[in-house]
């Protein structure tokens, strides 16, 4: 599998990549490859740069239109005339699941990617590895309808029920009246989903890790663990970083297993913030109205939600990139 | 590669040197057991799903009629149907998708390997960096926009297709990008010397010494846009029948087929979404483990 936040030749000039230009004669072949080889590259750039100009233009009519604070009503109205909307809710809801989907999916992941490339034995190191990324090859609706109709009945009786009966008292674990699937479910599901990402960027760094650090450690009389936690942890701490940021950006944008899981809310249901509550995230709040996209207005509206949602994933995964070029400078 | 001593071999302390302290054992041994620990946690949900699906979807996969019918005239109460139409649009809209993307992505790959330096060519790095996670339902509200509020056309089977692509271009940016740059500098260089020019290097030495990794790049971007549904939510309505043209009329996909029954409680219906649930499945880890084994075989290795 390659790498998932690319380390491109082009970032790595210095360390003597193909040589460029060299070879290149003018003629014909030569300018047409090499045009279509930029114009692709250019193609790329502007792919990303319509589609935030198209959400940003289809989404500022209805912006316009909107009757209520875009950033704190927790009122979606679409429905008759009249816009009235606001990502109170979806906010909340959205980045209270995927958060703790990375924190329940962080630990593990550096489990499994230490098991991997320190402890397991070689021959059995890359069928663990293949065994892992099997889980990201499960299609987002399988596991929704495993998280609603299997996962279901064990979380409510053996996590949620026992957590809202000893920290009832916290408002995070209040209890509520939702009966089917609650943010803390799709917590958990997402975490499954998103721990083969960064289980495979935390593997490909700590297996990076440069053997004389980790033969010092071990020379110096430390313990498998001691040399983990001396050499190889604190030089991958940057690529986990930047593999959670990945793993939060997929959370944040997962679209049809939170729509299955989570229970909606009936419009003008009270504030909470249990993870014991139902709600919808931004892209659940879309799949499940993607079939009420008549009007421009209507629709502009939730392409409004799905623009902000665009800027929240650009930016963590703006940051993730950030983090591991930084690494780079580190290492090199 | 300096193979590091198998640590078994690094309790055994010669005699003389102390052998680590209690506490400092203990907390060794119980990082072993919390590591082996987290891997075992992350395989259950793995084999749970699996065997659910399985266990739920089997039946319906050995009656032939599963792989030559459509649901047409098929309702919840009756028993019958398969999926033909779905499994057939997912293929069509899958082979559209990786036919305008499987260009752009290696051309892409070419330009940040071969010829690309300086800002432009980080650009286009940082952008298919935003495109990887640029989420499913994000690609097809930009189609959207595009292909319905403003060019007023219809929702049909390459509209899907369309907004696919955004998901399966950096995939094969990426996988190809890592085998050619793989691809040892002293054939390029051989290349060259022998006065032939840059684009026949690439296109006759550097491509097809890379080509099963590109393969493979191909056959796993193709087992990730198979397994979306978020698109297909927007732009891609669900139809009992069997529908061949991309361009008019809706198109069935496994991924909605499973999305249209998946709150009824009528058993016929529901044993149909987990078999499709188990095709899908199937169809996807196949790609993914054909793509693996053609890497097995690459020219190239790391």
């Amino acid at each position: 599998m390659s790498t998932i936040t690319g380390a491109s030749v082009v970032d790595t000039v210095d360390q003597g990549g193909p040589p460029a230009g060299g070879g290149s004669t003018g003629r014909l072949g030569d300018r047409l490859m090499a045009g279509a080889a930029k114009g692709a590259g250019i193609l790329v750039i502007g792919l990303v740069v319509l589609v935030g100009a198209f959400l940003l233009s289809r989404a500022a009519p209805a912006l316009a239109a909107n009757q209520a604070n875009f950033v704190t009503s927790r009122v979606f109205s679409v429905d008759g005339g009249t816009l009235r909307f606001g990502i109170a809710d979806l906010l909340w809801v959205t980045l209270l699941s995927s958060v703790i989907a990375m924190a329940l999916a962080v630990p593990v992941a550096i489990g499994v990617a230490l098991f991997i490339t320190q402890y397991a034995p070689r021959r059995l190191a890359t069928p663990a590895a293949y065994l892992i990324d099997l889980l990201a090859a499960v299609p987002s609706i399988v596991y929704g309808l495993w998280g609603a109709k299997v996962l279901l009945q064990p979380y409510r009786e053996h996590v949620q029920d026992p957590l809202a009966h000893a920290l009832g008292w916290i408002p995070l674990f209040r209890s509520t009246s939702v009966s089917a699937g609650t943010i803390l479910l799709v917590s958990i599901v997402l975490a499954i989903m998103i721990l083969p990402i960064i289980t495979a960027l935390s593997r490909e760094v700590f297996a990076q890790t440069p053997v004389a650090h980790k033969e010092g450690a071990l020379a110096l009389g430390a313990t498998r663990w001691e040399m983990i936690r001396t050499a190889v942890l604190p030089f991958g701490r940057p690529g986990v970083i930047s593999a959670s940021m990945l793993g939060l950006g997929r959370a944040l944008g997962e679209t049809i297993a939170v729509t299955i899981i989570l229970s909606t809310l009936p419009g003008g249901a009270p504030w909470s913030f249990s993870v014991f509550n139902g709600g919808e995230t931004f892209a659940s709040r879309i799949a499940n109205n993607a079939a009420e996209f008549d009007t421009p207005a209507k629709t502009g509206a939730f392409i409004a939600a799905g623009l902000v949602l665009f800027l929240l994933t650009f930016a963590v995964n703006a940051v993730a990139r950030i983090v591991i070029e930084r690494r780079k400078a580190f290492t090199e | 590669m300096t193979a590091l001593a198998p640590p078994e071999r690094l309790t055994v302390v010669p005699a003389g040197l102390a052998k680590p302290s209690g506490r400092r054992s203990v907390t060794n041994l119980a990082a072993t057991v919390l590591v082996t620990l987290a891997f075992v946690i992350a395989v259950v949900p793995l084999v749970w799903i699996l065997w659910t699906v399985l266990s739920k979807g089997l039946t319906l996969l050995f009656d032939q009629q599963w792989w030559l019918n459509s649901q047409r005239g098929i309702t919840s109460r009756r028993e019958g149907g398969g999926a033909y139409h779905a499994i057939l649009g997912t293929l069509l809209q899958a082979a559209v998708t990786a036919l305008i993307s499987v260009p752009i992505g290696v051309l892409t790959a070419i330009y940040l390997v071969e010829y690309g330096r300086g800002r432009l060519a980080r650009a286009v790095s940082f952008m298919v960096d935003i495109l990887t996670g640029i989420p499913s339902i994000v690609a097809a509200l930009f189609i959207y926009a595009l292909w319905v509020t403003t060019f007023g056309l219809d929702r049909v089977g390459v509209s899907v297709s369309f907004a696919l692509v955004l998901l399966m271009v950096p995939v094969v940016v990426r996988s190809t990008e890592e085998m050619l740059k793989l691809v040892p500098n002293e054939l390029r260089e051989a290349s060259y010397a022998l006065g032939v020019p840059k684009w026949r290097t690439i296109s006759s030495i550097v491509l097809p010494t890379a080509f099963s990794g590109i393969v493979t790049g191909v056959l796993l971007g193709l087992a990730r846009v198979m397994g979306e549904t978020a698109p297909l939510l927007i732009l891609g309505p669900y139809s009992k029948s069997i529908n061949t043209d991309l361009f008019h009329g809706f198109m069935a996909a496994l991924p909605t087929m499973i999305n249209q029954d998946r709150t009824e409680a009528l058993q016929p219906a529901v044993e149909r979404v987990w078999a499709a649930a188990l095709t899908l499945v199937l169809l996807v880890m196949a790609l993914n483990i054909l793509g693996r084994v053609v890497a097995h075989f690459s020219s190239v290795r790391k």
